[in-house]
């Protein structure tokens, strides 16, 4: 991928395709580390689904028998010096407290570090794609916090999609407004 | 800096729109978001599809949505379009400016924008 924030889009499709009903996205920086959180309440993965998702031909998908999506952000973690953990905790063995954290940690100053490119574009999409579902998006550095939750302005909505053209501008500037300031 | 309240307003206005929408889009334009459409440069499409919609206002008229891998990964990005009582419409290795081409040509006036289409002898 060339940016960062495509991988991103990419692993929470899985999450929302996990029936996650809340699905966080942080983006810390501190220092030379970069670290991604995807924490979802989705239905999770059992132990031997677990195993096999950094398997470049383990894929959910029908229509093809690999899938990148882990695999890639592992590879592009692992270049830098990194690491990509997965913690899953699937429906069957946890009814009350199942998901999925999918946490990959860059080293920022590596010649191989993919630029986290365009996440508030990332953001959007999502928001677009998945009006009924929510997220909450941390991106925290040394110089600034920015934060969006769905959940805030679902609120406000009343009923008003989330994906409603207006609506999605308006987050669009809410986020970028936040990197200026 | 936007604030809360100017959301506030934004609901108001669309309130009653929404209520009207609901149910009355007679066309779907579908764009391929999985790993292969994403890496191929899927999202910059998504958002000027839906820009393109907009500027149009055609929003009445057309749900804009997302779907995973359709299974021709070497053509993404993908766009689909579905319209009632029609064939459905594939665009193939799209970008942002040919995307508002399809909306301005195909969604909008009705004409089909062959140069990017894909047929089975193409394959």
């Amino acid at each position: 991928m060339k940016e960062l924030s495509l991988n991103i889009l990419d692993i929470v499709e899985n999450s929302v395709k996990a029936g996650a009903a809340l699905t966080e996205i942080s983006v810390v920086e501190e220092g030379d580390t970069l670290t991604l959180t995807i924490t979802d309440d989705g239905c999770g993965m059992t132990e031997e689904v677990l195993k096999s998702v950094t398997d470049p031909f383990y894929t959910t998908r029908t229509t093809r028998k690999v899938g990148m999506g882990i695999p890639l952000l592992k590879l592009e973690a692992e270049l830098t010096g990194g690491e990509l953990n997965i913690v899953s905790r699937h429906i069957t063995e946890h009814p009350l407290d199942h998901g999925t954290t999918v946490t990959a940690v860059f080293m920022k100053n590596h010649i191989d570090f993919t630029p986290l490119g365009d996440l508030v574009s990332t953001i959007i999409t999502l928001i677009q794609g998945h009006p009924d579902t929510d997220f909450r998006f941390v991106h925290k550095t040394e110089k600034f916090e920015v934060v969006l939750d769905t959940r805030q302005l679902r609120e406000v909505l009343e009923g008003v999609p989330l994906n409603t053209y207006e609506v999605i501008k308006w987050i669009e500037e809410y986020i970028k407004d936040q990197y200026i300031n | 800096m936007k604030t809360l309240a100017e959301l506030q307003a934004i609901k108001e206005k669309m309130k009653d729109k929404v209520i009207l929408r609901e149910g009355v889009n007679q066309l779907r334009i579908v764009v391929g978001m999985a790993t292969c459409g994403i890496a191929a440069g899927a999202r910059p499409v998504l958002n000027a599809i839906v820009e393109a919609v907009n500027e149009n206002g055609l929003q009445d008229k057309v749900t804009v949505s997302q779907t995973g891998c359709i299974g021709l990964c070497q053509y993404e990005p993908i766009v689909e379009v579905f319209e009632a009582g029609k064939d459905k419409v594939t665009y193939v290795k799209m970008d942002a400016e040919k995307a508002k081409r399809v909306v301005e040509e195909h969604i909008k006036n009705g004409k089909v924008v062959v140069d990017y289409t894909i047929s089975l002898d193409k394959q």
